[in-house]
């Protein structure tokens, strides 16, 4: 066998000449087999997950996650993580839904497509500028990520909190959003949830700056050998720090697409999936080590996650049951790129 | 100052060495190497870099098996098989890089290869033992400190003699010191000879491997040189003066291992002038310039402030006082992304942790510092097919030698084709200034040649070239000029036609040859 062959994973298809289950295993198809077995091995016991219905809420539920999990995957490739991005999501929520409501806000009053165009651009400043604080700690103080961002994933997870608390009367949440930006969560094109339009645009961006961008090549050079790359003149230090604002920004333009369906911005907001969110990334294939990712990966891996979820919802699974599955599904994934390390590494 | 100890008697050998030969990757390292260690006496072990002593220490340590030749420990055969058995065989190395633990004490760094047990086989240390004995050890060696004091508070000298006193704790028999003194103040030196001198008195024997040589003129009975993996000299410390020792040290003729280089006349533009560049604790008053098409080589040993001075050049560590001019325009606080602007190019000495993407494939290593080149237009996109060209034809140039550039990864490369590799990534860009550190450490002879080769027509080309070497022969071989280096300054600057290995040598040895040299 030659090196070559089996040390280049994105290389698509299956690298012929070795026995199946390492051929599998090296494949960045795998998750997809994986999803295909699953559902095919579901059906048999509730036909229910071939309907029609259940893939439009397997849809509904992985476009916003698919959106934070690519932008977890810049942050990845330079070994790092954005453990910030489910408070992100809460906190932007509320801050866009305070800016664009009808109820008291600011831009009463404005025409429509201003207040949403502002909207959004509130919510993913919101979410880049918390992204901006993660790549300024790690970048200028040489932080590590896990701390910084754990550390402002509680702050802006209380944050929201307390915003909305100072915000509204209740304190539970912000409504009256106008109905232009609602279609953004609710509404159709061509019969197709406008949100997917959203997240094929940000996948085909983001494919685009990752594999084919100056700023993706430095990515990947930083997350393979940061050192060679900054005697390379590669500059490590901002190429970082914009992998973290592009994570916060994504995790921002999610937020919209959550608070549109729920016609509030709410502090609740995402709480549940920072599991998912790294999940879906490293079980598609994106490494934790840094230097590997495709945006292709982070899409298998949102689905199968989706899938997942869906297939034990369905199987009548309590929550917790639901939580503890899916966790050892992360783990054996994690376990299976820690496989193909190995397999590489023998090359 | 203490005074020289009488003497031991010769006795019959502790250890035998004999006919060790060693070869990596087909390379001879080691032909037929022999020396006896006796017990009480102290045997200084030299040579220049790369002549075979590391790989010498490293077979006694058990880290190589060699493929001939035996050693001989008290008359039975030694065949470690690695460091455990080293140990168990009462052999300690002190290393340049000492091995303690900084974040435990003294007294669990002595005991961390077995702590007495309260009861036998149960996991309870028996902490008053290990106190009583680390109090003997240390008085052993006179330092009064506290057992329990942290070794991260530690002097370095205070820690080399912390080594001492784990290496009597473990009743070790031979001793050998790797570059000991390399961090220590002239006191700390004093104070670690005496101490040697007593393992001496106590009948240990004593290997000491070092480049300052007027050390292992006064520490050493015997001294063996090696050269080229040969021991090419053996015999009583009296009999040697440092001069004799440089001459066995370096006397080699330049066969055709370099490619032919004529004298030129100094002409041509100066492409780099350094001004007394000055960086407190790594180099002083640095002033020297490089021309176009001039090849100007830096020798020094290890730690003179050579790649120091490299990386401040290139903008990777910052500089207090001087100015550095590139054709002469002043490079300010120069970063590597200014420094390259500029044109110049650096391949530094440690290939796998900053020169490549080991992990990376041939293509994308030939192209990272030419990205910008080819990133046009709305949104830096990468033009691949010019970029693939272009990294396809240089790496040809370079002639590394793999069939599929984007395929291969750099990690399955020889170590001569990952240094072409990254010469070929700073070719793509056409420096004006080419800094190598070391281009040639670690690879074989032929690849040497070819990168001798490359440099060569670089400056045929009208690049100017800055070489550091730690082998004098190779600056020798292919520069026009040669500074020498020591203790962060330059201490000297040869032309081509007045190359000598010996005057170069003793240029580097600046401080042996003045302090105390025979």
């Amino acid at each position: 066998m030659t090196p070559a062959q089996t040390t280049r994973l994105d290389r698509p298809g299956l690298a012929p000449g070795l026995p199946l289950w390492r051929r599998l295993l090296l494949s960045e198809y795998l998750v997809l087999f994986l999803t295909v077995v699953y559902v095919a091995g579901m059906a048999l016991i509730v036909p229910e997950i071939l309907a029609a219905d259940t893939w439009r809420d397997i849809l509904a539920a992985m476009i916003p996650l698919l959106i934070v999990a690519i932008g977890q995957m810049f942050v990845l490739v330079v070994a790092g993580i954005d453990l910030s991005a489910t408070s992100v999501l809460a906190f932007s929520s509320v801050l866009g839904a305070a800016v664009i409501t009808m109820d008291g806000g600011p831009l009463v009053g404005m025409p429509a497509f201003l207040v949403v165009a502002v909207g959004i651009l509130a919510f993913m400043a919101v979410g880049g500028a918390v992204g901006a604080f993660n790549g300024a700690c790690t970048t200028r103080f040489n932080m590590p990520p896990f701390i910084v961002t754990l550390t402002t994933m509680m702050f802006f997870s209380g944050a929201a909190i307390w915003v909305t608390t100072l915000l509204t009367d209740d304190g539970s949440s912000i409504g009256s959003l106008p109905r232009e930006f609602v279609f953004i969560g609710q509404g159709r094109v061509f019969e197709l949830p406008f949100s997917l339009l959203i997240a094929l645009a940000v996948g085909l961006l983001a494919h685009v700056a990752l594999s084919h961008s100056l700023f993706g090549r430095w990515l990947f050079a930083i997350g393979i050998n940061p050192n060679a790359a900054a005697v390379s003149g590669v500059p490590v230090r901002r190429t970082m720090f914009w992998a973290y604002v592009i994570s916060g920004a994504c995790a921002g333009l999610a937020a919209v697409i959550y608070t549109a369906r729920l016609e509030t911005g709410t502090p609740v907001l995402g709480q549940r999936i920072l599991l998912d969110v790294v999940g879906a990334a490293v079980i598609g294939g994106v490494s934790l080590f840094g230097g590997k990712a495709k945006v292709l990966w982070v899409v298998f891996g949102a689905l199968f996650l989706t899938v997942v979820d869906k297939g034990l919802q369905l199987l009548g699974l309590s929550l917790a049951g639901v939580f503890a599955i899916k966790g050892g599904v992360i783990l054996l994934a994690a376990i299976v790129d820690a496989q193909r390390q190995r397999l590489k590494g023998r090359g | 100052m203490f005074q020289k100890q009488v003497q031991a008697p010769v006795q019959a050998p502790l250890l035998a060495v004999r006919g060790l030969c060693k070869s990596f990757f087909g390379v001879q390292v080691l032909h037929d190497v022999g020396f006896e260690l006796a017990p009480g006496r102290a045997l200084g072990l030299i040579g220049e870099n790369g002549s075979g002593k590391s790989t010498t220490m490293n077979i006694l340590g058990g880290i190589h098996q060699p493929d001939r030749g035996e050693m001989v420990l008290d008359g039975q055969p030694y065949r470690p098989k690695g460091p455990k058995d080293a140990e168990a065989a009462g052999i300690a190395f002190i290393h340049q890089e000492l091995n303690l633990f900084k974040n435990l004490s003294i007294e669990e760094n002595l005991f961390i290869g077995g702590f007495p047990k309260l009861v036998r086989g149960l996991p309870f240390i028996d902490r008053r033992k290990v106190r009583t004995r680390a109090k003997e050890l240390l008085a052993a060696i006179d330092l009064d400190l506290d057992p329990a004091t942290l070794v991260s508070r530690l002097s370095q000298g205070e820690r080399q003699l912390v080594e001492i006193a784990k290496a009597l704790g473990s009743d070790a028999r031979i001793v050998i010191f790797d570059e000991p003194t390399t961090s220590l103040t002239a006191r700390e030196t004093e104070r670690l000879f005496g101490q040697i001198q007593r393992l001496k008195g106590r009948g240990i024997a004593i290997v000491y491997i070092s480049h300052i040589l007027s050390d292992v003129m006064r520490l050493t009975d015997d001294i063996v040189v090696l050269r080229d993996g040969h021991v090419v000299a053996t015999a009583p410390t009296r009999q040697m003066t440092v001069d004799k020792l440089i001459t066995s040290m370096v006397g080699r003729t330049i066969d055709q291992i370099y490619p032919p280089r004529a004298s030129r006349p100094r002409e041509g533009q100066p492409v780099l002038e350094v001004e007394k560049l000055t960086q407190p604790g790594m180099i002083k008053d640095v002033s020297f310039q490089v021309r176009q098409g001039e090849v100007v080589g830096i020798s020094g040993l290890m730690g003179s402030g050579r790649s120091e001075m490299a990386r401040i050049l290139f903008g990777l560590d910052p500089y207090a006082s001087g100015r550095i001019l590139v054709d002469g325009q002043p490079l300010e606080r120069p970063t590597p992304e200014v420094a390259m602007a500029r044109g110049i190019a650096f391949l530094t000495e440690d290939r796998r942790a900053e020169g490549l993407m080991m992990d990376g494939p041939i293509a994308d290593n030939l192209a990272l510092p030419s990205l910008p080149n080819f990133a046009g237009g709305f949104g830096r996109l990468i033009e691949r097919t010019r970029l693939g060209d272009a990294v396809e034809r240089t790496g040809r140039d370079v002639q590394v030698n793999a069939r599929d550039f984007v395929q291969t990864l750099v990690k399955n490369l020889s170590g001569g084709n990952q240094q072409k590799v990254v010469i070929g990534k700073w070719l793509l860009r056409s420096p004006r200034l080419f800094i190598l550190d070391e281009p040639t450490r670690g690879i074989d002879v032929g690849a040497k040649y070819e990168v001798y080769k490359i440099i060569n027509e670089l400056a045929g080309q009208g690049t100017g070239v800055l070489v550091i070497s730690s082998e004098i022969e190779e600056l020798i071989g292919i520069c026009d000029r040669i500074l020498v280096m020591s203790h962060g300054e330059i201490r000297a600057g040869y032309d081509r036609a007045k190359f000598d290995r010996e005057r170069i040598m003793r240029s580097a040895m600046w401080d042996s040859v003045t302090k105390g040299g025979r």
